[in-house]
């Protein structure tokens, strides 16, 4: 018996126990080793593969390293300018409210030149789903200071830490959003382990199942990783992660109505 | 005659919107121009077309609101005045960038800065040259009376669709603001998901059936030489609506050997200029182009052989007479006119500046 057939029984259909979803297309993705983004797209691919909504969803990239999320889920997608997806999001749902509606987007983009954006759908309850990345940095253009940037955390902009006193702190804006009374869920996740990943993906339905019923806006923070724009190993990211960002940005579900 | 009434610009660009099938108005307030989202609050027409009406948190938020709306096929707009323009402009090069059609009314007030809220004619540039970033032109209609307040409505969809591109109302605060008698369009029902799927299919982002590929919303290509490749495409398009979309009114041209060129209330304020300075024996005529992009350059040209001297004529510092000047292309003086900053002239300041610049006087 040759390799190959030793491998083609293996994975025969009655010893198939995980299959790739097809909503997660095969294009070879550009996130860096270690990035969270590829675990997160193939979250949401699953579930909408699962709930069979392919033809039903539409996504909104934002600006930042996931602008290009429509290149790796095969629904149809809007790529918005930065910090604006929740307003495209906003048009689309209520033009075609039998859609499923969400968002995609990272702490520059949500948090600092979309935060009225972010603020005002989630206040108007609109029926979308946020998927809010949160990895303290923008990746895409270099490692600067994102506003969830942690006290004394180097990034290209704050080459010496950064200093509250001058910068501000670091923004809890899930927080913020749980106090609006326009939000029904919201919950921040991690995926660093295969639990948190299944636990992500259970919210992740929760959300899509909330927008099913007309329920209003449902918020998903995913605390994640950016080797490169923290300058350390995949391995080593998850370990700060979990030793600093965790405990200002602890996991758990905030709201659920 | 059909349903003819006495209305405000403003209230016609909200009623028009709601004849013609409009799906979404996405707006936020500033005068002079905020009629245009009160009558439409009024008008509920959510309860009789299923047109839907937002106030959003801000103009950005309206704009990205309208590209997601565009996104979907779906005849969607916004209005606004000077300021708010200036920071929609992001958002009107995305929609270009993407090929997205949808209407964006601008009430002109006199600007720079905060300015006033006075009636101005000084967005031409922006409107015409771009505003927002990179190489992109839309197509910009200027009314020059409430009926043409409510026809062109209907037309800068019919253009943004035809080119895939957005269109502009290029409007001012005298437009806007005042009463004339208007005849309303018919209504024509909104576009259903059938009718959508078949004029956008290709492109709208309506949910992925299994037997397409998806489609996506994006003016972003990373890759230069593709760039390049699109920006042609872009280039080709301009070039089909300046052979094909060219729109402008001759009044009193027969006999000219003088020209005022004005567009909008401008073009109102010389045709009685036109009147006034045949009563003296000057013989003047008006273009006015209704078209800003594409701009009435060969209607111009071809006047050339018979008029001796050109007045442009606008409420502002001097923007569309650079246009004039490079159709004139130096064979003929061409001048400007202008009252800014709010103020509106009178059709015998007009005639003065005709007398002084273009005769000699």
């Amino acid at each position: 018996m040759t390799a190959t057939t030793e491998i083609n029984k293996i994975i025969s259909k009655e010893n198939l126990v995980y299959n790739k979803t097809s909503v997660l297309l095969d294009n070879e993705m550009h996130y860096c080793p270690g990035c969270t983004h590829g675990v997160i797209h193939k979250v949401i691919a699953e579930v909408i593969d699962e709930m069979g909504i392919q033809d039903k969803t539409i996504g909104v990239s934002p600006v930042g390293c996931s602008v290009l999320a429509y290149n790796y889920i095969d629904i149809d997608w809007q790529q918005a300018a930065h910090g604006r997806a929740p307003a495209l999001a906003t048009a689309t749902s209520r033009l075609m409210p039998e859609k499923y509606v969400f968002t995609y987007q990272g702490d520059g983009d949500l948090a600092s030149i979309g935060c009225a954006e972010i603020i005002h759908a989630c206040n108007r309850g609109e029926n979308i789903v946020v998927f809010f990345v949160n990895n303290a940095i923008y990746g895409m253009t270099g490692g600067q200071m994102a506003p969830t940037t942690l006290e004394g955390q180097v990034t290209a902009t704050t080459p010496y830490g950064r200093d509250c006193k001058v910068t501000g702190f670091p923004m809890k804006i899930t927080e913020m959003i749980a106090m609006l009374p326009g939000t029904r869920f919201v919950t921040r996740q991690s995926a660093e382990t295969p639990g948190a990943v299944r636990k992500l993906k259970k919210a992740a339905q929760k959300a899509f199942e909330n927008t099913r019923e007309n329920k209003g806006l449902s918020f998903i923070e995913i605390v994640g990783t950016c080797s490169s724009g923290w300058k350390l190993s995949p391995v080593k990211s998850n370990e700060w992660m979990k030793e600093n960002m965790f405990p200002y940005y602890p996991l758990g579900t905030l709201k659920d109505e | 005659m059909g349903d003819v009434r006495l209305m405000k610009g403003n209230e016609v660009i909200a009623e028009a919107a709601i004849r013609c099938g409009c799906d979404g108005y996405f707006g936020y307030p500033i005068t002079p121009q905020s009629e245009i989202m009160e009558t439409l609050m009024i008008r509920r027409p959510q309860e009789e077309t299923g047109m839907v009406v937002l106030q959003a948190e801000s103009e950005v938020a309206a704009i990205n609101m309208v590209y997601g709306g565009a996104s979907c096929g779906k005849k969607v707009m916004t209005s606004s005045s000077s300021p708010g323009i200036s920071l929609k402009a992001e958002g009107i090069t995305y929609l270009a960038g993407a090929e997205l059609p949808a209407l964006i009314v601008n009430i002109v007030r006199g600007g720079p800065g905060l300015g006033t809220i006075q009636p101005a004619q000084s967005d031409y540039f922006q409107a015409v040259k771009g505003g927002g970033h990179g190489d992109y032109k839309l197509i910009v209609l200027a009314p020059a009376s409430v009926q043409e307040m409510n026809d062109f409505v209907d037309l800068s969809f019919k253009l943004a669709f035809k080119y895939l591109n957005p269109a502009m109302i290029l409007s001012d605060g005298v437009i806007g603001q005042m009463m004339e008698k208007v005849e309303l369009s018919d209504f024509k029902p909104r576009w259903t998901a059938e009718e959508i799927k078949e004029i956008s299919g290709s492109w709208a982002t309506v949910g992925k059936p299994a037997d397409r590929e998806r489609n996506i919303s994006t003016s972003l290509d990373l890759d230069s030489a593709k760039q390049e490749i699109f920006n042609h495409k872009l280039q080709a398009k301009y070039r089909a609506m300046e052979e094909n979309e060219v729109r402008f009114e001759k009044i009193a041209c027969d006999d000219a050997e003088y020209l005022f060129v004005a567009y909008g209330s401008s073009a109102r304020i010389c045709q009685k200029a036109v009147e006034q300075a045949r009563e003296k024996g000057i013989k003047v005529g008006l273009l006015r182009p209704i078209t800003l992009f594409p701009y009435p350059t060969k209607a111009i040209q071809e006047m050339l052989k018979d008029v001796k001297g050109i007045l442009s004529v606008e409420m502002s510092a001097g923007q569309m007479v650079e246009d004039v000047r490079l159709a004139v292309n130096g064979k003929v003086p061409v001048e400007h006119f202008g009252r800014y900053g709010g103020i509106i002239p009178t059709p015998e300041e007009v005639v003065e500046a005709l007398e002084q610049k273009i005769l000699g006087k």
